[in-house]
């Protein structure tokens, strides 16, 4: 591969679509769930499918799978709330828990019937087993992790842009001549719209003809996980993040310390987890956790574009770091060049003092 | 047993750098490595190839620099490599990817069926985790993603039981042969490859494959051509429009900036004086509950 030139458009290319596929109308959300619970991931991407909708002047669908009941009802309901003008509704028990074969078959079923331009997954383990099966299946072009969705004026064709050449470059990639065009997203890449529940919409049910005996695959048992003394990055309000900028693995303890005075959570950068400083679920960025803070705080960390596309929706960011020229400087609100080690000490006395003292 | 790892030479990116004014990714001097996610799916095979017999066959898709990815898994104790590479396969997509191992594993399958297909649950160069799944629907393979543990395999019911991360759990599924596998990582250790095994990677022979020995039916299917997605445009995000503010800090008065920091957040970004007061709260609320407590 050659070197990657960047900020100039590698090439323009003029997409023009086969007559068939001028008949792929309308944006796709797929609304995941697991026993019955919608994982938030998919009213993040209801937002920005509303916004990519009304740019193209289309209806917003959502899709929703699972066994019979009055949950699919709900969800369809809720999927209104957040934006959709219209839910596919698939209900089989087949559906009832996740299996890669049967939701495949039906949402490949679905698409090849109804025919979107544009089709939107969370990437969680389920979006992801299910985007590349699809996509696979339809033979169409899918980008993994997007962290901006945008429409082309030009040509109404999906620009999906994400990390690229392991977090250190951006890239937008296009479609050509395929559709749908498919994405996924990670959870907490986009902002959580404001439901309104006054919003109403038409269910089309779709029958699937999903068979047991069909499937090969059985689910045995599902174990939750224990969700105790698990880091709650996602939500975390406060979360004070640390570098391989400390200098050594005893120096986290000043993040630590700094995230208690603070009731927040700790979080890291993929080096300081490399270097085992730090377990990996406290990961934060492209490849770990991504955090929506009030407040961030980035201790001895560069900012590789990696890291920024994990953190930079916080109100506020914090950089701490002792080289002046560290890309974190071009997106943080204040910035402190200076020692962690004796910034992170003072940084907890000065909370510390000003959760004492002041009352409301 | 014939298990086939599917692997990728990617260059480590936690030492990928770019050019600070040109914006060009600096290549030279970075180390080609095995895709470490890769290392889960090769242990897993090995792991099983030392309990049930029979052969393990690592495939990659490449360029010819490829090979010492290759030879290094025959040093863990892979039997047997095989590298596809044909200029035609540039600027492959996942698609198109997945199509040329596919055709590839279909060609192995020929010379001794396949039971087993490993990769890794993603790459770190292109974090895409499409390639897997590609393949086992390509293949009509059953897919298991993210599999955290292989419980048993029973040869005679041609059947596997495994653990797989999901959302909010862990699925017991079970499924039959052939199937695919993404191992997560994390689910084991890759071992050290024994003396005679590293000796033996140091000679052997590399099947080099190009597309018509891969079995590549349509070459309307592989690299740039058969790709639906290209990349548009390449690029270093904006910094904020807003420069960040530079809070003096001097080390002898430490204090002096965390303050002054302190003061302008406080009355610049409401939303973070609103969760401080909250933290306030809270640490007062489980004070006085500790209190009653003693």
């Amino acid at each position: 591969m050659s070197e990657a030139k960047t900020d100039k458009p590698i090439k323009k290319r003029k997409i023009k679509l086969d007559e068939e596929l001028l008949a792929y109308k309308g944006v796709w959300v797929f609304v995941e769930s697991e026993r019955g619970h919608v994982h938030p991931v998919s009213w993040e991407l209801m937002g920005q499918g509303r916004r990519l909708a009304d740019q193209l002047g289309v209806e917003l669908c959502g899709v929703v799978m699972g066994a019979p009941g009055p949950d699919l009802e709900a969800q369809c309901r809720a999927a209104f709330a957040y934006g959709a003008d219209r839910c596919y509704r698939i209900a089989s028990p087949v559906l009832a828990e996740y299996r890669n074969v049967p939701f495949t078959r039906a949402l490949t079923d679905l698409v090849n019937a109804h025919k979107p331009e544009i089709l939107l997954l969370g990437a969680t383990t389920l979006g992801r087993d299910l985007a590349g099966s699809v996509a696979t299946t339809l033979k169409t072009g899918l980008t993994a992790d997007c962290t901006e969705l945008a429409i082309d004026p030009e040509d109404r064709c999906l620009l999906s842009t994400r990390p690229t050449f392991g977090g250190s470059l951006l890239c937008t990639i296009v479609t050509l001549n395929y559709r749908p065009q498919m994405a996924t997203v990670r959870h907490r890449v986009m902002p959580m719209p404001d439901p309104q529940p006054e919003r109403t919409g038409l269910i089309v049910d779709f029958e699937a003809g999903l068979i047991e005996t069909d499937i090969v695959t059985k689910v045995l048992e599902f174990i939750p996980d224990d969700q105790r003394d698990k880091p709650q990055l996602p939500y975390a309000e406060i979360v004070v993040s640390g570098g391989k900028g400390l200098g050594k693995a005893e120096n986290f303890k000043h993040v630590w310390d700094l995230a208690k005075v603070l009731g927040g959570e700790v979080g890291a950068s993929r080096a300081a987890i490399h270097a085992g400083w730090i377990s990996a679920d406290r990961q934060v960025g492209q490849t770990g956790k991504t955090v929506r803070p009030a407040l961030y705080i980035a201790a001895g960390i560069s900012g590789a574009i990696q890291h920024r596309v994990g953190m930079e929706g916080a109100d506020c960011i914090i950089a701490i770091n002792n080289d002046p020229n560290a890309p974190i400087f071009d997106f943080a609100h204040y910035a402190i060049v200076g020692d962690c080690n004796q910034v992170l000490p003072a940084l907890g006395r000065t909370f510390a003092g000003y959760l004492a003292h002041q009352g409301s | 047993m014939h298990i086939v790892v599917c692997i990728k030479q990617v260059p480590d990116s936690a030492q990928i750098r770019v050019h600070p004014v040109t914006n060009t990714i600096m290549r030279q001097g970075v180390p080609a490595i095995i895709n470490p996610y890769d290392l889960f799916a090769i242990e897993a095979a090995l792991a099983l190839k030392d309990q049930l017999g029979g052969k393990v066959t690592v495939l990659t898709m490449g360029p010819p620099q490829a090979e010492p990815a290759l030879r290094k898994a025959l040093s863990y104790g892979c039997d047997e490599a095989v590298l596809v590479t044909d200029k035609l396969f540039a600027g492959a997509d996942t698609l198109a990817t997945s199509y040329v191992l596919a055709s590839a594993i279909k060609t192995l399958h020929q010379e001794t069926p396949v039971d087993l297909v490993f990769t890794g649950k993603q790459t770190i160069d292109g974090d895409t985790a499409q390639v897997g799944p590609g393949v086992a629907k390509r293949l009509e393979l059953e897919l298991l993603t993210y599999v955290s543990r292989i419980v048993s395999v029973d040869q005679a019911a041609n059947s596997i039981r495994v653990e797989r991360r999901a959302e909010g759990g862990v699925q017991v599924l079970e499924t039959r042969l052939p199937a695919l596998i993404t191992m997560l990582e994390g689910s084991n250790e890759i071992r050290f490859g024994s003396a005679p095994d590293m000796f033996r990677a140091a000679r052997a022979e590399v099947c080099v494959w190009d597309r018509n020995a891969a079995g590549i039916e349509d070459i309307k299917k592989v690299g740039l051509k058969g790709s639906p997605t290209i990349v548009s445009r390449v690029f270093v995000p904006s910094p904020r429009a807003q420069k960040a503010q530079q809070i003096e800090f001097d080390a002898a008065n430490p204090e002096a900036a965390t303050q002054t920091l302190l003061d302008k957040v406080l009355v610049e970004i409401p939303k973070v004086k609103k969760q401080l007061d909250q933290t306030r709260d809270n640490k007062r609320a489980s004070r006085s509950a500790g209190e009653r407590h003693e």
